[in-house]
Formats: C-alpha cells, structure tokens, sequence
C-alpha cells in the first residue's frame, strides 16, 4: 500500500468538496481517486464531505421561492425600460442588423429596401454593394451564385439574433449568394469550390447543427 | 448542455426577446433567489434583488461574452447585489430580523442534540457560518461551481477559494463539536 505523505494528504483534501460535486479536471479527479483508495483516513474524511454536501443541498431545497411579485415586478420594469439603443454602428453590427432586418415578418416588404452585397470572408467584408432606390435587390454578391462553388439554401431560426447570424456566418467563412426568397431563404456559399455529393452532406449536416439554422439544404 | 441552451436565450435577450427573459427566469430564478437568501437573510430583501439581478442581465445580456456560464455570470451579478445590500444594512440588524426564521437559537447544547438528528444540526451550523464561509459552501455545494468558476465569482485567486473552502469546514466541524457532535476532523 503506499503511503500518502501529509503535504500530498492535505493538498488532496483542500479537493475532496469539488471532487464529490464531480467539479474537478478529470486529472485531479484521478489523483483523488487513486489517494482514496489508499488512504483509509482519507477516505473516512471524504464521507464527511458528501455528509455535508447532502445537507447542504437539503438545507437550500428547503429554502422556499420568491413569491410571484418578483416576476410581476420584473417584468412591469423590463417594460418601462427605454427601447434599446442602436449600437454604435460598428461593421460588425451594422452587418449584424442587417440580417437582423431580413429575418421573417421584420421583412415587411412594405419598403423599398437598397441591396447590399455582403461578403464575409474570415472576418473581412470583401464587398458592400449598394444599389438604386428604385426597387427591392437581393442581397447577393454579384456573380456569386451563380458560378462554381458549392451552396445551400438556408432558413434562419425567426430568433436568432443578428449577432448570432453574423458570427455564424464569420465563423463557418460563409457568404449570402442571394435571397431572401418570399419564404425567407437565402442561398448560402459554403465552399469556394464545388464539393464532392458527401463532402456537401458532411457541411451542411455540421451546419444544420447550429443555433441560428432553421432549416438548410443543398442547393444547385 | 444546459449552458449552451442559456447562451442561445441571453443572445435572445440580448435582441430584446423577452420571452426568451421569462425562460430564462423560470430556470434560474430559484437558484439565484436562495443564493441571495442566503447571503442576506432576509426573503423581503432576497425577492427585490432577485429582480434587481435579472434586470441587470436584460440590460447587459448584449455585453455577455460566454467567458463563463450564464448561471456563473447571474450569481456574480447577484453577490454583487447582495453584498451592496448588506453595506447598506448591517448584518446584525439583519439577523435579528430572521433570527426566528433560520433555527430556534435557544437551546443548549444538550436539548439541541436530543432534539435533533445530526443532519439537522450540521444545518443549523451552516446558517450559523460566516457570510463568506456561507457564500462558499453553498458555491460548491449546491450550486457545484468548480475552483475556477467559484475564483471568478467571489473573485479571489484559485488557491485562496481551496483554503477558503477548508476553512469553512473546519469552522461547521467547530459548530458541531460546540453542539456536542465530534466529528474528529480537523
């Protein structure tokens, strides 16, 4: 059996509350573990620690609830705060509320809308694109759409933020081709070049797992 | 799983979703509401900070950048909160105030041990901690915050949250002997 020294006891047990949580790197998990196995002392003193993790947990149970005033109350401030203010337009945001103005139903359709060409390449924007007042454009990069590249159709979740599309966008180095369609979609460049049909799978499956995705598939 | 799910509603509100405000209260006021409790030990005074909290959190959702849990984010809102709170009013007053309301304090050590069971009494001994040794049991304990989270909640180093957390203990063991229970620790 191996002896546990009292400088290595004492830094093990300053871990044992963490460790009954489950809380601890699974390092330090291991080196608990491994002391408590050999350390019969130890061992009895980490009892002590679930004793009190398990009273603990009965005493906060035991505390009650706010009384629903606190919602009530809540809520009646939240709606006495003031609208929120508009960021700074900052690129990033401006692109941000740009997307956030294409979602569904804030895309009334009522106004002419100018068109913006929006290319988000690892962060940059390659191209702003604006064009006349006369009607409605799609915001699409000229050319792109239309070329090689592989591309999907995209639907954005109706509550995902406009901070939460432009990272998605960012992130996955994506580009809006076109759209949004009367249904709301928007074709999407995922590859610069066209992809083998598993290759295409693989993205969109990956893509489909994120938050702001309502809906998305391959596209011609 | 959970923390993704509350960083997708604080984005939400971040956008000025309140329905997404109300999810997130029906799943973290509780938590927050006893966190707070036990800090200032008052209900009165522990419900108005609760919605001082999530006030805060509609207001500065936007600024939320996920370098911590959502959950982690809202109790450091809170202790802030609470430990304004009880700058303003006196620990002491406070106690008197719920002292009926934690334990009968008025048994000896003997009755208090006939009259109830360990548990109970390692109960008793929890409220009668310190507010900074309540504080850090009840991170650990209850609201299972790791080293690091619980370091950037009270905002002290790593090292100090272990000593911190030892010495608590060793104070409740100290309770219970008081009370009659030698646990033969520390």
């Amino acid at each position: 059996m191996t002896s546990v020294n009292e400088d290595d006891r004492n830094d093990i047990e300053e871990l044992l509350p963490w460790h009954a949580t489950g809380t601890l790197s699974r390092r330090d998990a291991q080196r608990v573990e491994a002391a408590l196995a050999n350390d019969p002392e130890l061992a009895r003193r980490y009892e002590l620690v679930r004793e009190e993790l398990g009273q603990n947990v009965t005493l906060n149970e035991t505390l009650g609830a706010p009384s629903s005033r606190v919602m009530d109350e809540l809520f009646a401030r939240i709606d006495a705060e003031p609208a929120r203010r508009r960021a700074a337009a900052g690129l990033g945001v401006r692109i941000g509320e740009f997307l956030a103005g294409l979602a569904p139903r804030t895309l009334a359709w009522s106004a002419a809308i100018a068109a913006i060409a929006i290319l988000l390449q690892a962060g940059f924007i390659a191209d702003i694109v604006f064009k006349g007042s006369g009607g409605y454009q799609t915001a699409s990069v000229p050319g792109a759409g239309k070329g090689d590249g592989a591309y999907a159709l995209i639907r954005f979740q109706p509550q995902a933020s406009a901070a939460d599309i432009a990272a998605f966008l960012e992130s996955n180095k994506l580009t809006i081709a076109g759209g949004p369609t009367a249904g709301g979609l928007y074709r999407l460049q995922i590859a610069p070049a066209a992809l083998p049909k598993d290759a295409l799978a693989a993205r969109i499956k990956t893509l489909q797992g994120d938050k702001v995705v309502g809906f998305i598939g391959a596209a011609n | 799983m959970q923390t993704t799910s509350d960083e997708v509603l604080i984005g939400r509100i971040a956008g000025g979703d309140r329905l997404a405000m109300q999810v997130l209260f029906a799943r973290h006021h509780m938590r927050v509401y006893r966190f707070l409790l036990r800090l200032v030990r008052r209900e009165a005074t522990a419900e108005d900070l609760v919605s001082d909290v999530f006030l805060d959190v509609w207001r500065q959702a936007g600024k939320f950048e996920g370098r911590s849990a959502v959950s982690t984010w809202m109790l450091s809102i809170a202790r802030f909160k609470a430990l304004s709170a009880l700058r303003r009013k006196p620990e002491e007053e406070l106690d008197e105030e719920t002292a009926a309301t934690i334990e009968d304090q008025s048994d000896d050590p003997e009755t208090a041990l006939a009259k109830k069971d360990k548990g109970a009494l390692l109960r008793e001994c929890m409220t009668r901690l310190s507010t900074e040794h309540r504080e850090i049991i009840d991170l650990v304990y209850y609201h299972e915050k790791s080293v690091e989270e619980v370091a950037g909640i009270v905002g002290i180093p790593e090292a100090t949250v272990k000593t911190r957390m030892f010495y608590a203990r060793k104070k409740l063991s100290e309770l219970l002997k008081e009370r009659g229970i030698d646990r033969g620790w520390p």
